[in-house]
């Protein structure tokens, strides 16, 4: 019997309409349907008044969700593609982030972004939107890696009162498998380091963190303790498990799969300089996705974004500075 | 408030009402146009003139404590109507930290959320699936029955996608929504021909399956009698209402703009009547008011916008080394996981 990524997804939204009357999911063909990933499958069956399929109007959807907050309730919207969310772009930075700060009345809306690359997808289908959001005052941005992260840490981020970006990478909903749904629950804002090392420290998150292991096994072989950071929430962002991690260490690459300018893995290699500089013994390194959109070719999409094989190499320039 | 009594007469308190919230709202808006002009405001003022008839019989309409109100630039009058105080203005222009904003916010992005009233954002159309979202609530809830919720947008926000998503969401959901158009011919500068090409706006309530209506604007008794039918059939359950009001900005877009390009032929016309005189004239020929109890009220009213402007100019302003700098409620980093409050 084992879990996958979406499962527990699906889990955490069943267990949050089963104990909270005030949450209800709203987002494209999720009721009857079930999603276009099936993550709230069956649930219109079980919580019929509180699972509803929205018309294409992503903006509209956030700015109800908002409304619906205000008033007490704790909106899950799924956005069927994070892409698509560039379409609520405003609701979601404008309104729900700013809400707290500007009336004191805080906005405790979830939004699930089906996240990240997939073969075949093609540039409308694969973005990785946390950077963008997590530029914003007043979010959270939550990136989970493994399947008890993603089940725990949709749970705490619909109990937090902030407005939540919830990054889930379609990548992991099924090839990810784990025995069960229970691991170590860490609170929202703290990173894991899920591998230890001496040698460098990679800090991943979402998908890459798998990537990030995989290179880390192939250089054991070559005698290269790699420690590899989990994330699990961008923002907050756990500067002091990296700072800990890199003064092991001494060397960082930062690892992401969005756009390479800017974003997540700036401000990690950012952070680290600015308060760790003295203890790094090399230049920080990242390692992104190419300046281009996300190509459809599945030959063209594996060399768009971060592999095992170009995680090694930026390692190993790395490690030999 | 209705306007129309059971017998089908003009209600006499509902339009007192409405004309209350009309001059308060004018004498407020002229004081903060001069407190502009000397230099005693920082950031932009947006008045209401011209608008007032139709806003103020909207807040009047709408009952305090039970329905929604979003209002957007050129409510003042609406919103005195819904019971806003007016301290709550002065506080916001002048930054006072007792305000509702706490010098966070200023001018017209102002509201109590809590209390039925959204903080408007700048971009337009934005607050009308929030209203949706509020009444939804409400039904999930159970506690919708006999509640309307309200937004004010301009001709110009009847062009944003945020309006044509929030207006067939809300009419895909059959809420009890009721938008206001303040059709005042400008957006900004912008004309109505480069902004729309229908003949009137109300057209557009038949394609998204709502109720439609057009009214004078400038004209007290029509738009008292239209928007309460308005406000009536969507609390009766008939869905979400569209009510275009005709009428023309008796200002500038902000009081730094001068509105020049407005042409002298509009001004002169109908629309470009004022409404606050309109009412007056209405009030006194249909006996619900005299000229004594209207200049009576001219002072009354001045005297309150003056306390309003001298309370909030005594208070203090944000100090940025007191200010925590935090636009999240959670106070990270957070020691255990959190864990969905029991089933309710």
């Amino acid at each position: 019997m084992s879990v996958t990524y979406i499962d527990a997804i699906r889990e955490a939204q069943e267990k949050l309409l089963r104990e909270d009357s005030r949450v209800f999911l709203y987002g494209q063909d999720i009721a009857t349907f079930g999603g276009a990933f099936k993550a709230t499958k069956g649930l219109a069956d079980q919580f019929p008044d509180r699972v509803f399929d929205a018309p294409i109007s992503e903006d509209a959807m956030i700015g109800m969700a908002v409304g619906a907050a205000i008033e007490g309730m704790r909106p899950i919207v799924e956005m069927q593609f994070a892409d698509f969310s560039s379409l609520a772009f405003n609701q979601i930075v404008n309104q729900a982030a700013t809400h707290f700060y500007r009336t004191g009345v805080p906005i405790p809306i979830t939004v699930r972004l089906p996240s990240g690359g997939t073969p075949g997808s093609g540039p409308f289908h694969s973005q990785s939107m946390e950077g963008i959001y997590a530029q914003y005052p007043g979010l959270v941005v939550l990136t989970p890696a493994t399947v008890s992260d993603a089940y725990h840490m949709l749970i705490d981020g619909v109990a937090l009162d902030d407005p939540v970006i919830f990054c889930e990478h379609k990548f992991l909903y099924r090839w990810l498998k784990a025995k069960s749904i229970n691991g170590d629950h860490l609170p929202i804002g703290q990173a894991r380091i899920i591998r230890p090392g001496k040698h460098a420290t990679v800090v991943a998150y979402s998908a890459m963190v798998h990537e990030a292991v995989r290179a880390a096994e192939r250089l054991q072989q070559d005698g290269w303790e790699i420690e590899v950071v989990d994330l699990r929430s961008v923002k907050p962002l756990d500067v002091d498990t990296i700072l800990a991690s890199v003064a092991r260490t001494g060397r960082l690459l930062a690892l992401g799969e969005a756009f390479p300018w800017g974003g997540v893995t700036a401000e990690v290699v950012s952070r680290v300089t600015e308060e760790g500089f003295h203890l790094l013994d090399a230049p920080p390194q990242r390692l992104n996705a190419r300046d281009t959109p996300v190509p459809y070719h599945p030959k063209l999409w594996a060399a768009h974004r971060p592999t095992p094989e170009s995680i090694c190499e930026a390692l190993r320039k790395l490690l030999t500075f | 408030m209705q306007f129309f009594t059971g017998e089908g007469v003009m209600n006499r308190d509902f339009l007192r009402s409405v004309f209350h919230s009309m001059l308060r709202a004018r004498i407020l808006e002229n004081k903060l146009s001069s407190l502009y002009k000397a230099g005693k405001i920082v950031g932009g003022v947006y008045l209401g003139r011209g608008q007032e008839a139709v806003s103020a019989t909207l807040g009047t309409a709408l009952i305090q404590g039970t329905d929604f109100f979003a209002p957007l630039i050129r409510d003042q009058a609406g919103r005195t109507a819904f019971g806003e105080p007016l301290i709550d203005c002065t506080r916001t222009y002048l930054g006072s930290v007792e305000g509702p904003m706490r010098g966070r916010d200023g001018n017209i992005h102002r509201g109590r959320p809590s209390m039925g009233v959204p903080a408007m954002i700048s971009h337009l159309g934005a607050q009308v699936p929030v209203i949706a979202g509020m009444l939804f609530a409400k039904r999930l809830q159970g506690t919708l029955a006999g509640r309307v919720g309200a937004t004010c947008i301009g001709d110009g926000a009847t062009s944003t996608g945020a309006f044509h998503e929030g207006l067939n969401l809300a009419a895909v959901e059959k809420l009890p929504m009721v938008v206001v158009v303040g059709n005042n011919q400008f957006a900004y500068s912008t004309p109505n021909k480069r902004q729309f090409a229908c003949d009137d706006l109300a057209e557009k309530a038949r394609g998204y399956g709502v109720g439609g209506f057009s009214v004078d604007g400038t004209d007290l008794l029509a738009c008292a009698s239209v928007i309460c039918e308005a406000v009536r059939r969507a609390r009766e359950g008939h869905g979400p209402q569209l009510v275009v009001a005709r009428l023309l900005r008796l200002s500038g877009h902000g009081e730094h703009d001068d509105g020049a390009y407005v042409p002298m032929e509009l001004r002169a016309g109908h629309y470009g009547r004022d409404c606050i005189e309109v009412a007056m004239r209405q009030l006194v020929e249909n006996h619900l008011a005299t000229v004594e109890e209207i200049l009576g009220w001219q002072d009354e009213f001045s005297d309150e916008v003056q306390r309003a402007v001298a309370q909030a100019q005594q208070e203090a302003v944000p100090d940025p080394y007191r200010e925590d700098w935090s636009a999240l409620s959670t106070r990270f980093p957070i020691s255990c996981p959190l864990s969905p409050s029991p089933l309710q």
